[in-house]
């Protein structure tokens, strides 16, 4: 792959899966209130 | 008075499970990869991502925020929003019909080509078996009613199947239904993409997708195209969203949750991208032509570039296999979202319970669907109102929801302080902006601009007596029917309901026509 391809795709799965995995640890870390 | 108890989910797993159910749907495998490559390719990311945040996530949290305030289906929530606004409620209902029953097609198409796999059925020229010999596709004619059993049978074990979860309720047929495919999706698609990775060409494929064109940034039809794919994507403000979140118990993180299910599926499009490119460029290479040649999205990509790259691929059943199970179970899920948004409508009106609704609505949609899509002419019959129904549909009636809701109504404060009362995510002054200002702007120009084009080029060369009648007619009697809908008086005492509801949020108090409460606690302000 050329260098800004390889920038791009890891640019792309940074982000998005990496706010993925960000927000499912913040769910994670809230769980919600028992009634 | 003894009112119907709502449905709940078990706990926001389920939700969150069936959420991105529904969101990862067709649109995420056949669209993303061919939207993002004709626009600007690695550079797309860009626009991309700010649409998602600016426009997609926002207005998930508006869809969340009035179904589990309102607890209602969408007609139910906007007129326990003000009355006047049920009407759009139920325009978000009539989109989610007509949707529903051309959905079902392409679902049965791709349980279809499952099996067809295994034989690889089309020979040495998809395109002539796809046309010719599975849909006897009837070019000349503009819509007739000359039934293809190959295609009617399948259609009719789609909709047994989804109404079938459907009866089961929310919980155990919905929730478990998503507990089940969601996580099988991800693992069959990831098998998938695992596989073309490793094929010859992949490199040259990924190098297609996301080598970045910057010049792109610069076309306005760029940041257009990525809106478009986040709001038809994300499932976002026709009702589907809504319905779900209606069903969550009274302290639910919301915005917690509506991260997560965003995230989910841009994730999940992304390595759609991945896989359908490395697939792309394995084609490319076989046929000794560039990736650019073979490049192609939606019902032409599914049904003839995948079939020919099965052919040419060592393995190649079991990877058709893979490919089509994934178009099934990332359909069949978001079908039966689509599908409980008018069953719960007409189940709030008119008190009907589940299974009653399931028969009576659900099987309505069936025959309408069973009647007008698996013929020989119900390919363009489909390509029509899909377009319409997206273009249109969707995009007019978020437009109109959007407007009413921040300008009209004035009510973002009031959403805002309902998903801050319950959530660990707190929206502010900066999400209002995204909701009321940036998305009715690009909402607004997106109609407008369709509107301009289809009036004056007509739709993709077919008869204007067929866009007329199934594109412009069709949406036409949608709000038309939606207008009719919110002046059918409530057959029961949905007030009552609601103030018995033990879910329902402690901020509303006696009647649903004094909810106005605008004035709230500040905002966190975290978005």
């Amino acid at each position: 792959m050329n260098t800004s391809a390889i920038v791009m795709m890891i640019l792309a799965l940074a982000t998005l899966w990496g706010g993925l995995i960000t927000s499912v640890l913040h769910l994670r870390k809230h769980p919600d209130e028992p009634k | 008075m003894v009112t119907q108890k709502r449905e709940v989910w078990s706990g926001r797993s389920v939700f969150i499970m069936a959420a991105i159910g529904s969101a990862v749907g067709l649109g995420n495998i056949w669209r993303f990869p061919y939207v993002a490559y004709e626009n600007g390719g690695g550079a797309f990311l860009i626009p991309y991502l700010v649409a998602l945040l600016t426009a997609g996530i926002p207005l998930l949290f508006v869809d969340y925020a009035m179904g589990h305030k309102f607890r209602g289906s969408p007609p139910l929530a906007f007129r326990r929003l003000a009355r006047g606004s049920e009407f759009i409620g139920w325009w978000q209902v009539f989109v989610c019909f007509v949707i529903g029953v051309y959905y079902a097609v392409i679902v049965a198409w791709a349980a279809c080509y499952t099996f067809f796999s295994l034989s690889e059925a089309w020979g040495d020229d998809p395109e002539s078996f796809f046309l010719n010999d599975f849909l006897h596709m009837n070019s000349d004619a503009t819509f007739g009613l000359d039934f293809v059993p190959g295609v009617s049978w399948p259609l009719l074990l789609v909709w047994v199947a989804v109404l079938g979860v459907l009866a089961l309720g929310v919980q155990r047929g919905i929730g478990n239904a998503n507990r089940i495919f969601v996580p099988l999706l991800v693992v069959l698609f990831g098998t998938l993409v695992i596989r073309a990775l490793f094929l010859d060409g992949a490199v040259e494929g990924l190098n297609a997708f996301f080598t970045p064109n910057w010049d792109a940034l610069t076309d306005t039809g760029v940041w257009i195209a990525a809106y478009a794919q986040i709001f038809f994507s994300l499932s976002v403000a026709f009702g589907i969203m809504l319905t779900y979140s209606s069903y969550l118990k009274k302290h639910t993180n919301l915005t917690g949750s509506g991260l997560v299910v965003g995230f989910s599926n841009s994730s999940f499009e992304v390595l759609a991208g991945i896989g359908v490119f490395s697939a792309l460029g394995f084609m490319a290479q076989a046929q000794g032509v560039q990736v650019s040649e073979v490049v192609s999205g939606g019902i032409g990509l599914a049904f003839i570039a995948f079939p020919a790259i099965v052919s040419q691929m060592p393995g190649g059943p079991l990877f058709g296999v893979l490919f089509f199970a994934c178009l099934v179970f990332a359909g069949f899920t978001s079908m039966i979202s689509i599908i409980q948004v008018t069953l719960s409508a007409f189940e709030d009106k008119t008190g009907l319970g589940r299974v009653p609704a399931v028969l009576i609505i659900g099987g309505f949609s069936a025959i309408v669907s069973l009647l007008l899509f698996p013929t020989t002419t119900g390919l363009n019959t489909l390509d029509v109102v899909d377009r319409f129904a997206n273009q249109f549909g969707i995009v007019g009636v978020a437009f109109v929801a959007v407007v009413v809701i921040a300008w009209v109504l004035r009510r973002l404060p009031e959403l805002r302080d309902h998903l801050n009362s319950v959530s660990s995510f707190h929206v502010g002054t900066v999400w209002q902006v995204f909701v009321g200002v940036i998305t009715p702007i690009v909402l607004g120009y997106m109609l407008f601009s369709e509107i301009r084009d289809r009036i004056r080029e007509g739709y993709g060369g077919l008869p204007d007596s067929l866009v007329t009648t199934f594109g412009w007619g069709v949406q036409a009697a949608v709000l038309v029917l939606a207008i009719v809908m919110s002046f059918v008086p409530w057959r029961r005492d949905v007030d009552l309901g609601y103030e018995e509801d033990e879910n329902r949020p402690d901020s509303v108090t006696v009647s649903i026509d004094k909810t106005d409460s605008r004035e709230g606690t500040e905002p966190g302000g975290n978005l």
